[in-house]
């Protein structure tokens, strides 16, 4: 490994071990509490929706959730190990065949649906216990 | 003025912070650089001193530099860069330096060969705006355009813009902010880019246009001192 492996391999240790990443791919539903800043305090804000998206590049990874907000849709990116992050819960595992769902992006309702994937759901606690 | 190191550029990557911000900064790596010689108003004019990286072969040094080295009982180095320093900076040769010569917040220059790019056009050299898409430009959408007047003053004028080699040259980027530093490793994190590729050679400065850091060890921070 050349040095700038070895520190994106730490960073991540120590992320994690701040924060553990769960397993989740393309299709599922995610909840992703968001801490945000506001004046003094700072909060957590719930976003959830569909992983239409993930790019898998080590500290740089990242994924899309899409939902559809007051019948509008949003796309949110966020980097997989970022620390604004508080935590990812899954809350339904997709039964998809692409990595990229882009194609939801064109579709509105029931033609917009996923199937849901028959598996266990584990949230960011389970992914620390194990 | 103290002494600039001199660096490997190893790439970039991001750091996150604490607060939740991330920040793109670029690795330098210091690689066993050492004093190896010094500039002295009596003998030179000037004061400076000599900096060396890296590791060269005995074999591949010259029977002149290998006495160079000895003197200063210094292992041979690859690089070798003289950095100009004010009289009461001067380093003792032989001295180690360490990348807490640096510290976090501090603006530094970074000095480097820029990528090479080959013959390039003006639109890409110089930022020219290339002519039209269409109404009726034909062929010559990238061209220059007008290098010249009429037959007053009858000629193009020197140092016209025009096309020509583009890169490879040597840059430096100002005011460029330390974003971390690690002494064990002899790493400089540097907030955004530095100019030339990986594995390039970069100058490390303290930032000309800015007064010293008042936390940066003077005259410089070297190992076991």
């Amino acid at each position: 490994m050349n040095i700038i492996q070895q520190y994106e391999a730490g960073e991540i240790a120590r992320l994690t071990e701040a924060r553990a990443v769960p397993e989740f791919a393309p299709g599922d539903t995610v909840r992703v509490s968001v801490r945000v800043v506001e004046g003094e305090r700072t909060r957590t804000q719930a976003y959830e929706g569909v992983v239409i998206a993930r790019s898998n590049k080590g500290l740089n990874s990242n994924f899309t959730v899409r939902k559809i907000s007051y019948g509008e849709g949003v796309e949110r990116v966020f980097p997989l190990y970022a620390p604004t992050i508080a935590e990812i819960a899954v809350v339904r595992r997709g039964d998809v065949r692409r990595a990229k769902l882009y194609y939801l992006r064109g579709r509105r309702g029931k033609s917009a649906r996923i199937a849901e994937k028959a598996r266990e759901v584990n949230t960011t606690a389970t992914a620390a216990a194990e | 003025m103290r002494t600039g190191l001199i660096a490997k550029k190893l790439g970039m990557t991001r750091l996150f912070k604490d607060d939740g911000t991330h920040v793109p900064v670029t690795v330098l790596h210091l690689d066993e650089l050492q004093v190896v010689d010094t500039r002295t108003v009596e003998r030179d004019g000037y004061t400076a001193v000599q900096l060396g990286s890296g590791k060269a072969k005995v074999k591949n040094v010259s029977k002149p530099n290998r006495g160079h080295f000895a003197r200063v009982k210094v292992e041979p180095k690859k690089n070798l860069r003289e950095f100009r320093v004010s009289e009461d900076a001067l380093l003792e040769p032989g001295a180690t330096l360490s990348a807490a010569h640096f510290v976090v917040g501090q603006k530094i220059d970074v000095t480097g060969t820029s990528k090479g790019k080959g013959f390039a056009g003006g639109m890409k050299r110089w930022n020219f705006a290339g002519l039209e898409a269409s109404h009726g430009v034909s062929i010559s959408h990238r061209s220059l355009g007008s290098t010249g007047n009429r037959q007053d003053p009858g000629k193009t004028f020197k140092n016209k813009k025009m096309a020509g080699h583009l890169g490879g040259e040597r840059i430096t980027t100002l005011n460029l902010e330390v974003a971390a530093v690690d002494v064990e490793k002899g790493l400089i994190m540097v907030r955004g880019a530095v100019p030339g590729s990986k594995g390039e050679l970069v100058e490390v400065r303290d930032a000309i246009k800015r007064a010293r850091h008042a936390d940066a060890p003077f005259p410089a921070a070297l190992v076991g001192a």
